[in-house]
């Protein structure tokens, strides 16, 4: 009886060291502190319906920003653990116990591709996409609440796994037949597996529903070939993601099965096979990079220009070079693993068209290098984000070739060249271009500017603490570190390498640091930095049209294209008094918070076997969809005058 | 339909959006084929594919889902002439005849469990039980949806919400049946002789 109300929850589950206590109770203690403020300054109400109940994609995009600078924090907290475990286990033990460490970098991994990068590309998403497109929202505003609640679910998995019972040590894909059931019976691998799946799903509905938006909601005059370049890389994006989505749906889904059901599609015995996992997961895995950085690729198509004052060179050869970098992305997944021992001519193949993605991804740098060339170039901080990014990035890619032949393959496999590889394309690339992003469009969503002193600050103890984090892990990995070493014998004379690598951690938390102190100084000082134009960059894209921040309907009057870089032409033309019309906007809906906390209870009584709890979470998550699409009336209208009115009030420049 | 539908933009971006979300789904679908082609003979000793299929009895499955289709279809028609009760009539028949296929396939399912061939048994059958399981449980969210269709359709006549949702339904059964007619061919045909 005891089991089944409790299935595998025990009060052993609670019973941690004193480091995760020290976590669990600093999270318990900001916890307390929010809704402390938000008593006292009596703003339940106000998150409850501003934001909570939202189908807004400008909101639903600040708070997936919210959600990825905790979990960034929360990464960052890792990585540092992680360099001081290593720059002290030198013939000894460390800190750290082996299995504590197992948990730290496969939670570290998981937060950093799936809460960090995911939250950075679907934040850019929501933010951009509608406002450049010239859309008053997405094509399914409704999902796109059940999207975000279901990542944001996920990230409060990862975190309670720090209170209650523990975190996978397996890394964070989880190979098995070492997260099977066998040999990881506690609930660790089942936190990871719901946090990546119900994360996952929600970036498939994200997928599906900036696919159907770009397509189908571009303003009267945009055709594909006059879309922005962002637009486009989101595009290829959302194909990436419609793609490749499924297969980890899928791929988690037959683990489970395994787990739970006593299946044996990856075990060692009874016939099944692991590498099919490692196949499925990189199938997916591979092209989750480019979903990563395709975003990112298109974000520096838009600042290079703004700030060369010259349009994109080689806009079709842009556009081009996603759509080859996003059909190349499912043919190269084997590289992950050249060590499995496929015959000489698959690892060749992979080999080749790992290479072949170099082709189109220096097609973009040069053709970013020829936009600035005779520009007339400014340097605010977008623009430092961008020269870090050619260099750490281009190393990066550099390695990544060197990766891509087997026989050096099969020399650094799983060394810390791989780690140093990997970051200096999701570092120099995902991040960087998201901080970039992130400077570029803030006064865009917030109305004020980021304060430029401190974050020219915060972007050289980046780019300084990067070099020292990562350059020694290069020269580790040649000299045979391998990943993952908890501990190692003195007399490799690794030490120092290591020591580098912790002080070059410490330079990036004081960089992270700055970031934080940035964004409260430029809160702070908002009264004498807003952005009243509505276009503080002078920029040449649809966003900049209207007032900063944007009204909840985006724009008043729908624009109509008639070339690309619409807004750059546009306002070189004399204006015209706009005609108001009608329009019809999504109702706010508290549906998208309940199926996501449904989708938590679901997720929860699998990872402790609360087999009461599983049928009842699948009735509300049923009932709640049907309560939902029954209904009717989910739009409003805002009629012309009332427009007119808020227009005034806004008093836009146009 | 021009006539029903008065939103011609919910319209088509619902069903554009609709066919995008299969496309997906038959990613899922794919996956689970790649695993049972290559696990199939994976049986570890325990019974190969063509000792435990009844080509019997998936040929009624096959024929009552392959008539379910057609039902669903005709329903669809009537609805764009604006008959709900004939549409009501043949959503109620393609419930009924989705229901018996689930059924037959629990019987099938039940059936091979009792003989000591469940999924626990071999990879071989760990892959069989989750592909046709998974276009099973498809076909049984289906007809969840095929009830809330009905109910909503009996309750508030055919506007064009309905219609809409009728639409999607639509398309959603066709491919299950597509699903199954891959499902039917290398499964049940490629492994039965």
């Amino acid at each position: 009886m005891k089991e089944f109300i409790f299935g595998r929850l025990t009060l052993d589950a609670f019973k941690h060291d004193m480091i995760e206590y020290g976590a669990g109770v600093s999270m318990g203690l900001v916890a307390i502190l929010v809704i402390y403020l938000l008593t006292v300054k009596k703003k339940w109400g106000w998150l409850w319906h501003e934001w909570i109940t939202t189908v807004d994609a400008k909101k639903i995009g600040v708070m997936y920003i919210v959600v990825l600078l905790i979990m960034l924090i929360k990464g960052l907290i890792d990585a540092l653990m992680m360099r001081a475990q290593q720059a002290i286990a030198s013939g000894n033990q460390g800190y750290l116990g082996s299995e504590h460490f197992q948990q730290i970098f496969s939670a570290h991994g998981t937060t950093m591709i799936f809460f960090v990068g995911m939250g950075a590309v679907f934040a850019l998403f929501n933010l951009v996409v509608p406002l450049q497109i010239g859309a008053r929202d997405v094509a399914f505003p409704f999902l796109n609440a059940v999207s975000f609640w279901l990542f944001a679910m996920g990230a409060l998995f990862l975190n309670l796994s720090l209170v209650m019972g523990n975190f996978g040590g397996a890394g964070w894909l989880s190979y098995p037949p070492l997260s099977g059931i066998e040999y990881s019976p506690g609930v660790g691998i089942d936190y990871w597996n719901w946090t990546v799946q119900i994360a996952g799903v929600g970036s498939l509905f994200s997928g599906i529903n900036f696919f159907v938006t770009i397509l189908r909601m571009r303003c009267p005059g945009m055709t594909l070939m006059r879309m922005p370049v962002f637009v486009w890389a989101c595009l290829g994006t959302a194909v990436l993601i419609i793609f490749a989505f499924p297969i980890l749906t899928m791929s988690l889904a037959l683990l489970t099965l395994d787990r739970i059901m006593g299946m044996h599609f990856f075990t060692s015995d009874f016939g099944g096979n692991p590498m099919l996992y490692v196949n499925l997961i990189w199938a997916w895995g591979h092209p989750e990079v480019y979903i990563l950085v395709l975003p990112v690729f298109g974000v520096y198509s838009e600042i290079i220009p703004t700030f060369s004052k010259k349009r994109l060179f080689g806009y079709h050869s842009m556009v081009w070079a996603i759509i080859a970098i996003a059909f190349l992305s499912f043919i190269v997944w084997l590289h992950h693993f050249f060590t499995m021992g496929a015959s000489p001519g698959i690892n060749s193949f992979f080999s080749i068209m790992t290479m072949a993605i170099a082709i189109p991804t220096g097609v973009k740098i040069f053709n970013w290098l020829f936009t600035q060339c005779r520009g007339r170039l400014t340097f605010a901080t977008p623009m430092l984000w961008f020269l870090a990014f050619i260099l750490i990035f281009t190393i990066g890619g550099l390695t990544g070739v060197l990766l891509s032949i087997p026989p050096v393959d099969f020399q650094v496999h799983n060394s810390l060249f791989l780690i140093a590889h990997f970051h200096s394309v999701i570092i120099g690339g995902v991040l960087f271009g998201f901080f970039s992003a992130f400077a570029y469009w803030f006064p865009k969503v917030t109305g004020f500017m980021l304060n430029e002193k401190l974050g020219k600050w915060a972007f050289w103890l980046w780019f300084v603490g990067f070099m020292l984090a990562f350059m020694p892990l290069y020269a580790l990995g040649l000299m045979g570190a391998t990943r993952r070493l908890d501990h190692y014998a003195a007399d490799t004379g690794w030490q120092p390498f290591f020591i580098i690598a912790a002080i070059g951690g410490l330079v990036i938390a004081a960089a992270i640091g700055c970031q934080v102190l940035q964004f409260i100084v430029s809160i702070k000082q908002r009264k004498s930095n807003r952005d009243l134009t509505g276009d503080p960059w002078d920029g040449r894209t649809l966003e900049w049209s209207i007032s900063s921040p944007p009204p909840f309907y985006n724009f008043a009057v729908t624009p109509t294209v008639e070339e690309r870089d619409a807004w750059w032409e546009m306002k070189h033309k004399p204006k015209e008094k706009p005609v108001y019309k009608d329009i019809h906007l999504p109702k706010n809906t508290s549906m998208g918070f309940w199926i996501g906390v449904a989708g938590f209870f679901f997720a929860f009584s699998l990872i402790w076997s609360l087999y009461w709890l599983l049928p009842l979470s699948i009735i509300a998550i049923v009932t709640l969809a049907i309560i939902r699409l029954s209904d009717e009336e989910v739009e409003y209208t805002l009629k012309a005058e009332e427009i007119e009115k808020l227009e005034a009030q806004h008093g836009t420049h146009s | 339909m021009e006539h029903i539908v008065k939103d011609h933009e919910l319209y088509r971006k619902t069903v554009f959006g609709f066919w995008v979300y299969l496309m997906t789904d038959s990613i899922l679908f794919s996956v689970l084929f790649v695993c049972y082609i290559l696990l199939h003979t994976s049986n570890f000793g325990g019974p190969t594919t063509h000792e435990l299929y009844s080509l019997r009895l998936v040929f009624a499955e096959t024929m009552v889902l392959l008539t379910s289709s057609f039902t669903i279809g005709i329903a669809r028609l009537y609805a764009s002439r604006q008959l709900v009760r004939q549409t009501l009539i043949w959503l109620g028949i393609t419930f009924l005849l989705g229901l018996s296929f689930v059924v037959m396939e629990g019987t099938e399912f039940t059936q091979l469990v009792l003989e000591g061939n469940s999924w626990k048994r071999s990879a071989f059958l760990s892959s069989y039980f989750t592909l046709v399981g998974t276009h099973g449980i498809h076909v049984s969210f289906g007809l969840i949806w095929i009830i809330f269709t009905f109910v909503l359709l009996a309750k508030r006549g055919m506007n064009e919400h309905n219609f809409r949702r009728l639409t999607t339904l639509g398309i959603f059964w066709h491919f299950l049946d597509l699903v199954w007619i891959f499902l039917f061919s290398i499964v049940y045909l490629m492994g039965a002789k």
